[in-house]
């Protein structure tokens, strides 16, 4: 006995039929960033009623795109990481060891601007450098290592301004070019802040979706074994990407210093959770290899809905954290069900929809 | 007799102290399935994993075309045209047919900062090579690959290895997990490409399988070769002896016989 390759039995084998092709608004409805866009409607409508004119007053909007665009800017690169795979649980202390740099260098001592902005920035692209390389050349996971390295930073921060300003809080004054770009408030109520929300935004949006490197970030989330027999050099896009964490990290490290002319070495640990909390409501999968950016920002616009809209609300504050663990949790199961349907045989589950 | 595309002598691989793979020796030559027969942890993946560049054997030479080579990693396998699909296709299940296609080797248009990757014609030549593979059920490059049946992501798999130039591709026990129809199209697959000149390692349990398409076979048992063969030199039961060790199988089958007696 032997199977028949030649001729008859596979001539004769019917192939199913090509599927009917879906229109590009078919194919949006199954994405997981839907979710995130009616969980963005639903907060907003639903403060929008208990909240009432406050909240939709200008004051109320700039409260919560205020907050957003700070998140924002963390939690992009942080998604991006986690799209790849990888998680960055340092940016709390990247935040205050920018900003401590920035208002030592600057404030404290008193030299030029520019340097302190330069060695926070510096500072941020070290941590993610260190994050990365011990990632991607261990096998140390980076949950762990770069919870390692939030505790680590933490103490250094807060060890070097004892020692050397003998305070953990060190005024600064910002010079006018920094405080316009980076510590102003436009309107008198809009942080600058939105509109590098929004640069960092587009910029990622385009590296992600319109490149070959947006294409390996997927691929390396998707399948590191795979990405690496390919010939993509996912050690160097590791770094690249923790690297890109510890930028945005730091960046709004100087946005805060530079918006209230001083730093504290306790500040930025909420981000931590804060930007893994948008990013999955964002629809980008805790495991890696499926997100987007327009999911990360209707994901950070949520929370800051949430965060800011119970202001106006009247209630205590403490119904804010039940609100945002609530839609976590329905976040990630709906993308757990998104991830399973995506992953089933496609035949059966799409030829009863459409034929 | 062709020239060998790869030579394999005395290749060995011991994990700390331990051979899971001693003195093998193989030719493996274009246009000629190779089946690589042997039981579970006979070494069949580890010998693929050393021919794809994953592990540098502990003892041994492999030469391409001739000349001695050293993979130091799976890319430099893939420079040499060898072209591994694992067992669940090596794909990604989660990124578009045309996305998928392509990781790695992104067609772009446009110039310098502005280049980008052109996934209209990455997903138009993803959905042509699987067509021409008889894959018709799917024609929109944007559907995820985790959509795809088992014998598809096969395919689609196959089919990157082909269109990116393989000169041998190697298959990890592609018809495993299908169903009759499905590993009927995939062994279609396997000699499609063998017309083309294209070398294949074909890695199987299934003998049926193997003797469907193979040309030549070599059996495996506790990481040595125990028997290497030409197409038509053994039968499918003494084949399925050689993998179970003989003896075993026999034993095994009388057990077998006496429930059936008493059922
Ligand atoms: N990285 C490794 N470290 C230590 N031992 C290993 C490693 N990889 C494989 N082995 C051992 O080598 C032997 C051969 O394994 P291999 O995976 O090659 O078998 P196989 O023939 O592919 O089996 P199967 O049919 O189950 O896939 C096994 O005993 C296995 O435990
Ligand atoms: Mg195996």
């Amino acid at each position: 006995m032997s199977i028949d390759l030649s001729t008859a039995t596979l001539k004769a084998m019917p192939s199913p039929p090509p599927e009917a092709k879906e229109s590009p608004f078919q194919r949006m409805t199954r994405r997981p960033e839907m979710g995130a866009l009616a969980g963005t409607v639903l907060v907003f409508v639903f403060f929008s009623i208990v909240g009432g004119q406050n909240f939709l007053s200008i004051g109320g909007a700039s409260a919560w795109l205020n907050v957003a665009s700070e998140l924002l800017i963390i939690a992009i690169p942080v998604g991006l990481l986690m799209i790849a795979g990888e998680l960055d649980l340092s940016v709390g202390s990247v935040l205050a060891a920018s900003s401590m740099t920035l208002a030592i260098i600057s404030g404290y001592l008193g030299l030029p601007m520019i340097i302190g902005f330069v060695a926070a920035l510096g500072i941020g692209a070290l941590a993610g450098l260190v994050n990365g390389i011990i990632t991607a050349r261990t096998n140390v996971p980076s949950f762990v290592v770069t919870l390692g390295m939030n505790f680590g930073l933490a103490g250094i921060t807060l060890g070097l301004s004892r020692a050397i300003t003998g305070t953990t809080s060190v005024p600064i004054t910002v010079d006018p070019v920094f405080k316009n770009l980076f510590g102003s408030l436009v309107g008198g109520q809009f942080e600058v802040a939105i509109f590098w929300a929004i640069a960092v935004a587009l910029v990622i949006a385009w590296v992600l979706q319109m490149t070959p490197w947006g294409n390996w970030v997927f691929a390396i989330g998707g399948d590191k074994d795979s990405a690496r027999a390919t010939g993509i050099p996912v050690p160097r896009v590791k770094i690249t990407l923790f690297v890109l964490s510890g930028l945005g990290a730091a960046f709004v490290g100087v946005i805060q210093t530079c918006m209230y002319n001083s730093a504290q070495t306790t500040n930025g640990q909420s981000f931590v959770f804060n930007s893994i909390i948008a990013v999955v409501i964002g629809g980008v999968l805790l495991t890696g290899g499926y997100g987007s950016v327009i999911g990360m920002v209707l994901g950070a616009i949520t929370f800051a809905i949430v965060n800011q809209g119970i202001y106006y609300t009247g209630w205590s504050s403490d119904w804010a954290s039940f609100i945002l663990g609530a839609l976590l949790l329905a976040a990630v199961l709906m993308n757990n069900t998104f991830r399973r349907l995506a992953l089933s045989s496609g035949p059966k589950k799409t030829s009863g929809k459409k034929a | 007799m062709t020239e060998p595309l790869m030579t394999l002598t005395g290749v060995g691989k011991s994990f700390a102290g331990t051979d899971a793979l001693a003195d093998i020796s193989l030719e493996i030559e274009p246009g000629k399935v190779l089946c690589l027969l042997g039981d579970n942890g006979a070494g069949k993946s580890t010998l693929i994993k050393i021919l794809s560049g994953y592990h540098a054997p502990t003892t041994g030479t492999i030469e391409v075309d001739g000349k001695q080579v050293v993979f130091s990693s799976p890319r430099d396998a893939s420079a040499a045209g060898i072209a591994t699909v694992h067992q669940y296709g090596g794909t990604f299940p989660l990124m578009s047919v045309g996305r998928s296609f392509f990781v790695g080797a992104e067609p772009t248009k446009g110039w310098g900062p502005l280049k980008y990757f052109d996934k209209a014609t990455a997903n138009k030549v993803a959905i042509r090579e699987l067509k021409s593979l008889g894959i018709t059920r799917i024609n929109d490059g944007n559907r995820l690959v985790g959509g795809m049946s088992g014998g598809e992501r096969q395919s689609l798999a196959i089919a990157r290895a082909v269109y990116f130039g393989a000169r041998l591709l190697i298959l990890d026990e592609p018809t495993a997990a299908l169903g009759v129809k499905e590993a009927a199209h995939v062994l279609k697959i396997i000699m499609q490409a063998r017309q083309k000149g294209i070398a294949v390692v074909f890695v199987t349990h299934n003998v049926l399988h193997a003797m469907t398409v193979g040309d030549r076979f070599a059996v495996l048992i506790h990481g040595r070769k125990a028997d290497d063969f030409m197409k038509g030199e053994r039968t499918r039961e003494q084949i399925t002896d050689l993998m179970a060790g003989g003896e075993a199988m026999a034993e095994l089958e009388a057990e077998i016989a006496q429930y059936e007696s008493q059922a």
